[in-house]
């Protein structure tokens, strides 16, 4: 929270920093535009026969990839807020949260093809047991479900709807998923483990920057603007 | 809480808006660059010309940037077709499956063989740097007499046979293979084993130079494999040299290749510069790299799943929807019987 007054003593007597602000209107559009660019590509390739040999697969693979890379985008704005004093991050970060969720909830859906869920037999079935007796299942499950109640609070109004304290809290759920998600796909690569061990260390640096900050306000604290 | 009232207060509804974006985690909609202009001071057009390049901007980079980041080489282009040595099939053997065959572009496109690297698109992208000619093939460990032999020699000592074979890989996805090549057994009984050989082992070969895979440790290289010497002698065991009639790509394990159809891919070692009769077990790659979830076995059995995933379904390259997985890959009537004393679960 203090992160938060920190912000405000920062932006609010600036005019000319929320003029700045105005102009950056864009900036949302482009970020959800710019996310979803892969969705486009992959469909043309999809039409273009250029997803390969085992086009099921490769679609699961990416945009499981690519919930991770979004997911980590979005953890990446407070701290580069924080260290650069630019708002601009702050402004896309739900956007790039909500790009995440749908990534994947594509992903799952993926998965659910690939299972036959939608279509054979044996797929539900294949499905429940997969969750419940597979850890590699069971933890990106278990990411895709803690990214749910994140998306349905990401609307207008849910932070006054729910309080702004008990807002955060929840929203460190996406903590557990990015280190769920990262887990997951440590576990799901066969063998050869350096992209998975990229996204671990990378998100590691993402939540150790948050708790490196924790502790240096406790020493140090900063002063209340609120009366 | 931030109380209502520590929001700093602006004039206009639009500024309000975005600074509470910024002091809650929550971003609204911004307003569209559309919705700006019109009406806006002279250097509006300039405005518009800047807002746009922004925009742009911003979509290559993050579009580009995820794209660079998920995205996976796809089916690489199909490399010079290597000559024909091979007649066209023109009648089903026994061993033959009926069902239709891989095309050839995803047979030799969409491969596993960490020795060119863990993508698989990487062998057929990287094949060109294997050379199969000149090759020669060490036989050694139980065998009357112990040589090392060209490769054209030894293709030379059979003739060539066609065998359409399903492969299942333990990834969970299978191909039909036209393979070229002769029967195992026929190597296995010209070698001359001594009565002591109680297995075959084969080592693909080692040379950072012609397969880069090698350069990292993804597994301990050189790659080996092994059959007891019961199951090298079935005749569903073969060694290819061809594939749809033509000499074996690099990405498909040239010059010399094993094909076991009733196990999964990875039995199937390929460039092989080693086959040595030995006493006691080989230590196999995949077995050392990771015991829990990749057995000396590796029969194809729908009801012993991967730890990480089932094995009772597949998918067939070029179909959408999975099939049932059949036990010993659909080879049961003709190697069934070689395991008919082991546990299947414990010796997966």
């Amino acid at each position: 929270m203090t992160e938060i007054k920190q912000t405000t003593k920062n932006a609010a007597p600036k005019p000319a920093a929320r003029k700045a602000a105005g102009k950056l209107g864009w900036l949302g559009p482009a970020v959800v535009v710019g996310g979803l660019l892969p969705v486009a590509v992959l469909v043309l390739d999809g039409y273009s026969g250029a997803l390969g040999a085992n086009p099921v697969q490769r679609v699961e693979l990416q945009t499981g990839v690519l919930t991770l890379a979004t997911l980590g985008l979005s953890l990446a704005c407070t701290p580069l807020r924080l260290l650069s004093g630019w708002t601009w991050p702050a402004r896309i970060r739900k956007a790039l949260g909500l790009l995440a969720f749908l990534y994947a909830a594509l992903h799952f859906l993926v998965y659910l093809f690939d299972k036959g869920a939608f279509t054979g037999t044996f797929g539900v079935q294949t499905v429940v047991e997969d969750v419940l007796k597979r850890p590699f299942i069971t933890v990106g499950f278990l990411a895709l479900l803690s990214l749910i109640p994140l998306a349905l609070t990401s609307f207008r109004g849910s932070v006054k709807r729910l309080g702004f304290a008990r807002w955060t809290a929840l929203h460190r759920l996406a903590y557990l998923a990015v280190v769920l998600g990262a887990v997951h796909y440590w576990w799901g690569v066969k063998k050869d483990h350096t992209e998975p061990l990229i996204y671990a260390v990378v998100i590691g640096v993402l939540l150790l920057a948050r708790v490196v900050w924790k502790g240096k306000r406790k020493v140090m604290p900063s002063p209340t603007i609120s009366s | 809480m931030i109380p209502e009232s520590d929001q700093p207060h602006t004039d206009d509804q639009h500024a309000d808006e975005q600074h509470t974006d910024i002091q809650t985690p929550s971003i609204q909609t911004p307003v569209r660059p559309s919705m700006q202009h019109p009406g806006e001071a002279p250097n509006s057009r300039r405005e518009f010309l800047r807002t746009g390049a922004l925009f742009t901007g911003t979509v290559a980079a993050l579009g580009g940037g995820l794209e660079l980041l998920s995205r996976r080489p796809g089916a690489a282009a199909e490399s010079a077709l290597p000559g024909l040595v091979g007649q066209a099939k023109k009648a089903l053997g026994p061993y033959d499956t009926s069902e239709p065959v891989t095309p050839y572009a995803q047979a030799t496109g969409y491969n596993n063989f960490y020795e060119f690297g863990t993508d698989k698109a990487d062998p057929a992208r990287l094949a060109a740097s294997l050379k199969p000619r000149p090759w020669t093939v060490k036989i050694d460990g139980e065998v009357k007499k112990p040589m090392t032999v060209d490769i054209d020699t030894l293709q030379s000592w059979f003739p060539l046979e066609d065998r359409i074979y399903r492969m299942r890989c333990v990834e969970g996805w299978s191909m039909v293979m036209p393979w070229l090549g002769f029967p195992l057994s026929a190597l296995i009984r010209r070698l001359n084993p001594t009565g002591k050989a109680k297995y075959v082992q084969f080592t693909a070969l080692l040379d950072p130079k012609q397969f880069p895979g090698q350069r990292g440790d993804v597994l301990a290289w050189p790659y080996v494999e092994g059959l007891r010497l019961d199951e090298a002698l079935s005749p569903l065991a073969f060694m290819a040299v061809g594939l749809a009639g033509r000499v074996l790509p690099g990405q498909n394990g040239a010059p010399l290749r094993l094909v076991v159809p009733w196990k999964y891919g990875f039995k199937g070692i390929k460039s092989i510069v080693r086959i040595t009769l030995t006493e006691k077990q080989p230590q196999t790659t995949w077995a050392q790299s990771a015991p829990g979830e990749y057995g000396f076995y590796a029969n194809v059995n729908p009801k012993v799943d991967h730890p990480r995933w089932s094995q009772a379904t597949e998918r067939r390259i070029g179909e959408l929807s999975r099939r049932p997985t059949l036990m010993f890959n659909g080879y049961a009537d003709q190697v069934g019987s070689l395991y008919s004393n082991l546990d299947l679960r414990k010796n997966y």
